[in-house]
């Protein structure tokens, strides 16, 4: 309706038509026109006070003040562009910051798993204290299906790979094995197609497989027609079933492209001790993690009474499906949303000193307006209007500028990585973003215009007529403005601080002792069809073939396989027991690893004594073991390991191994873990047909990469040939150094901000101190002070004010850096260099800012001085 | 003539009750400003002063509570009016407001009237 906006004019022709009735009226009872005129008017009153009591009743005065002190407000900043950009482009700064890094924060924290219902997933292991996320044996995951009471559904995953055949070409894809009820516990269904039905994942099912939505879009052509066709994986026919909804990811291994059921157990599947599957289940309503916990911890006693195994114990795990998928970028995304703050704080702070600066030279203009009559209410109106102003056109700036953040942080994220973090490219302006926009703008907004308000109430009019700052309230105002500088120092520390720890662990990392050379080393992934290599015969003979035809290569000079390359992970333990000495299952888990003779020369170990393997070791020979120096030390201390034997249980065979050779330790496992022990076998005596092929190479090793990739095919065109990067570049792209990299590098960022908007703060309040005693200088010019004396009257006070922010952030970093130390790597949260640094930084920096006031100050003519009053 | 009273002796009207009285005035149908004005002066036997700037008011502040339409139209001398009609959200009000007034005019009465007695007892 229309009318709650009822214009003035229709209200004044009401009345004119008003008069015009009356008249009329008047008329008709006998008085003449110009009478009747007159006495319609005298009836009704005055018109234009009734005009402006509509005026006034409505809104409109209301909103019309406050679109005219938006106005004005808009004005006053035309007229200091200076100023205007300044704010602006700080708060943008700040705001944007701080949105950017939320986005990613709620994506990450808030909203991680795709799932229906996600607060109810819980991943289901036999992790014990030192191996959190053991997963678990086939067998005991049908008991605990079986047994439990907490999970409403239970189901397991392994990954695994294919390799695709379609048409001449062979490709291996990532694939996933699931048990029947996977996507149901995990809420999720078939965009296209259907799920396993019920019955397929029992041994002896059929080869069904679901696509994931990228591999039926890039790989078939999203052709709707591919539902109930055969596709080729490792040579056996696969009947496609269904296509997975375009969103739906599966953080864990979200590359997975193939999900067949778990329909074929290997030999080591059918033992209760090949540990292989990771379970996921859905708690039952009003069951916690807790008491789930509880209940997988009776099964797994119960289960270990009736199946006593030695070396085994009792273990379960039950840990939120979130807690896993962002468990460790957590610390990261809330320092670096600590540093966003911080940063936002100083940006605000900044901004409240620049307006109060300014409101300070604006006081005979708000003293000319409250003489003319301008309530308090209404110039304190203006005053948040204009606070408004700034915090709102900063806050659309500080989208842009968060738009522009987002884009450059997911790009700072590798592909490899966000592949495991696909809740990071959900990072984007979401209702979330949209609530924190809003509150940032507020709380922006309510400094801004808090403190002019502070500022004015404790104004005397007279005061501001009289002009020159010698009121009580100068002093009050000047002690506020002071202190905000202060703080801004003082956070500027602290993030310096943050930045140099950061920083510092990043470097540590990456320096971090490897046992290897890995420039001019080169790698790539190599697969071997199941079908074609069956035998151990086949296979050694490829290992063997790949390794002379590579090592042949011109610019290579030493060529190895592996199981896992180093640096990779912890992962492919073992658990071993020395023969001859008593054994009660204890938990001696080491990393395996199965090598060809020339493996560990090729990255450039050293052998500390004994030797490295040779082509003799295979097969038709007793078993043999190289171990690293941890291995030694931990479980041969004091005596020669050479010649002593370690045994384990390969899937339900028991081998022994005689140990050939010791060396240094070779890092397996993550850059920021300690080196765990390690043995390596021959992988001529345990054969593997998924294994990594390491070329030591005279000249550059990324150039050496296409012909790697290109004899292999030739040796094969069957096998699957992935992956092939630099050593250095593997190293670089692990998740510990990506993670330290980019904490590292986006603290410093909003270090440097920081530290440029303290330093402008600073350089703010000491020029304007410096203007205000201008006069002051003079007086004293005029009475002999040298030069030399007003320098060191202005560096004095920006002195002072430096040095309390420098203490008060130095204490605050202490804090701080404890509550980062989960971040921090090979540094202690007090680092006495790191603090002198950025205290010395800081402190350099904030002497320059003062300096240019300093010697305006000292330049002052005292004629010109004395003469501006 | 358009008054007899002496305008010393007209009432100024009580807070509130010139809602009541618009709305009155309007059962018998739709009518401009100008019309209610004299209508409710005419009717209470000149004894209510009608402001004409707080009628208008009035007529505002009903019409944004939606308890009286208004629109532009021609008056019987044709003449260009605002013409103002009941909604039937402004019955039920002036249901409601009646019995409110009687009862308070009752009760008004009581005390004015009663209060006599006792009083004089207690003198």
């Amino acid at each position: 309706m229309s009318k709650s906006k009822r214009r003035a004019e229709d209200f004044a022709a009401e009345i004119q038509s008003h008069l015009a009735l009356e008249a009329d009226e008047l008329k008709r009872e006998g008085l003449s026109e110009g009478e009747a005129q007159r006495r319609a008017h005298v009836e009704f009153g005055s018109v234009s006070t009734a005009r402006e009591r509509f005026y006034l009743r409505s809104r409109v005065v209301w909103l019309d003040n406050l679109a005219r002190d938006a106005k004005f407000a808009l004005r006053q900043l035309a007229r200091g562009p200076g100023f205007a950009i300044t704010a602006i482009v700080v708060l943008a700064l700040g705001i944007g910051a701080s949105v950017a890094i939320f986005a990613f924060v709620d994506a990450a924290l808030l909203e991680p798993l795709p799932y229906t219902d996600p607060n109810h997933l819980v991943q289901v292991d036999e992790g014990n204290d030192r191996f959190p996320d053991w997963p678990l044996s086939y067998p005991d995951f049908l008991d605990w299906q079986r047994l439990n009471h907490s999970f409403s559904s239970l189901d397991v995953f392994s990954p695994t790979g294919f390799l695709l055949r379609s048409g001449a070409v062979t490709e291996p894809v990532q694939a996933m094995r699931v048990s029947g009820g996977f996507f149901q516990t995990l809420g999720v269904h078939p965009s296209l197609g259907r799920d396993f039905n019920p019955g397929e994942d029992r041994v002896g099912g059929p080869n069904v497989v679901l696509l994931s939505y990228s591999a039926w879009l890039h790989r078939f052509g999203a052709r709707r027609d591919l539902i109930g066709q055969v596709i080729d994986l490792d040579g056996a026919a696969y009947t496609v079933i269904g296509v997975l909804p375009r969103e739906f990811s599966f953080a864990i291994l979200s590359n997975a492209e193939f999900w067949v059921p778990i329909n074929r157990l290997s030999f080591h599947e059918h033992s209760r001790g090949f540990y292989a599957f990771m379970g996921i289940g859905r708690l039952r309503k009003g069951v916690s993690v807790q008491s789930a916990l509880a209940d997988m911890k009776t099964i797994a006693a119960q289960l270990q009474r009736q199946y006593p195994t030695p070396g085994r114990e009792a273990s379960a795990g039950v840990v939120l499906l979130s807690e896993v998928v962002t468990g460790n970028v957590r610390p990261i995304l809330l320092t670096l949303l600590g540093g966003a703050g911080l940063l936002l704080l100083i940006a605000c702070v900044n901004v409240a000193s620049l307006i109060l600066l300014r409101s300070e030279t604006r006081r005979r203009e708000i003293a000319v307006r409250s003489a003319l009559g301008a309530t308090p209410s209404r110039l304190l109106r203006q005053f948040v209007a204009e606070g408004l102003v700034f915090a709102l056109t900063g806050c659309a700036a500080g989208i842009a500028v968060a738009a522009g953040f987002m884009r450059v942080l997911s790009r700072l994220v590798p592909k490899d990585m966000a592949a495991n973090m696909p809740f990071l490219s959900a990072a984007g302006f979401s209702a979330h973003t949209g609530w924190f926009i809003s509150a940032i703008a507020l709380s922006a907004a309510f400094p801004l215009a808090i403190t002019p308000i502070l500022r004015l109430s404790f104004q005397p009019l007279r005061d501001g007529l009289v002009d020159g700052d010698r009121s009580s309230a100068g002093r009050v105002w000047r002690s506020l403005g002071t202190s905000m500088v202060v703080v801004e120092l003082a956070v500027a520390v602290v993030l310096l601080a943050g930045a140099g720890l950061l920083g510092k662990s990043f470097y540590k990392l990456l320096h971090v002792p490897l046992g290897f050379e890995p420039d001019h080393l080169a790698t790539v992934a190599v697969m071997a069809p199941n079908s074609a290599y069956t035998t151990d015969e086949q296979v050694i003979a490829l290992y063997r073939e790949i390794v002379r035809r590579t090592s042949i290569l011109p610019g290579a000079k030493l060529a190895g396989v592996t199981s896992l390359l180093p640096v990779q992970c912890d992962c492919g333990i073992d658990r071993i027991s020395f023969p001859g000495r008593p054994y009660h299952g204890e938990h001696n888990d080491v990393d395996e690893r199965h090598i060809s003779p020339n493996y560990l020369p090729a990255l450039g170990a050293k052998l500390i004594s004994g030797r490295f393997f040779t082509e003799s070791d295979d097969a038709s020979h007793p078993g043999v073991a190289v171990i690293n120096q941890t291995l030694a030390r931990t479980y041969f201390p004091g005596h020669g390991p050479v010649g002593q034997r370690i045994a384990d249980d390969e899937g339900g065979n028991p081998a022994e191994w005689t140990i050939v050779g010791v060396i240094e330790d070779v890092r397996e496992g993550p850059l920021d873990a300690p080196v765990a022990a390690a043995e390596y076998f021959p992988i001529n005596q345990t054969r593997q047909n998924e294994f990594s092929l390491a070329v030591r190479t005279s000249q550059d090793a990324g150039s050496q990469l296409p012909e790697l990739v290109s004899t292999l095919q030739q040796i094969d065109p069957n096998l699957g040939v992935s992956n092939e990067a630099t050593m250095d570049e593997k190293v670089g792209a692990t998740q510990a150094a990506l993670l330290h990299r980019f904490s590292a590098w986006l603290v410093s960022g909003f270090a440097t901000m920081s530290l440029v908007l303290g330093v402008i703060g600073l350089y703010g309040v000491v020029a304007y101190l410096v203007s205000q005693r201008t006069r002051e200088i003079g007086v004293r010019m005029a009475l002999g002070a040298q030069r030399s004396s007003v320098y060191s009257l202005v560096m004095r006070q920006a002195g002072w004010l430096t040095l309390a922010g420098l203490a008060i952030g130095l204490v605050c970093s202490l804090g701080t850096s404890m509550l980062i130390r989960s971040l921090l790597f090979g540094v202690q949260p007090w680092d006495g260099l790191i603090l002198v640094c950025s205290a010395t930084l800081l402190g350099l920096a904030s002497m320059a800012a003062s300096f240019l006031p300093a010697r305006r100050a000292a330049s002052v003519d005292p004629v010109e001085a004395l003469r501006a009053e | 003539m358009p008054s007899q009273n002496n305008p010393d002796d007209r009432l100024a009207l009580l807070q509130g009750t010139l809602d009541l009285l618009i709305l009155k005035t309007l059962v018998l149908g739709p009518r401009h400003g100008q019309g209610i004005a004299r209508s409710i002066q005419r009717q209470s036997e000149e004894v209510f002063l009608v402001d004409h700037g707080s009628l208008y008011l009035a007529l505002q502040r009903l019409e944004d509570k939606k308890w009286i339409n208004a629109k532009w139209g021609v008056s019987e001398n044709n003449r260009k009016a605002r013409f103002y009609s009941l909604t039937p959200r402004g019955h039920e009000q002036l249901v409601e407001k009646t019995s409110e007034w009687q009862r308070l005019t009752r009760a008004m009465e009581l005390i004015l009237n009663g209060s006599s007695s006792p009083s004089a007892e207690e003198a």
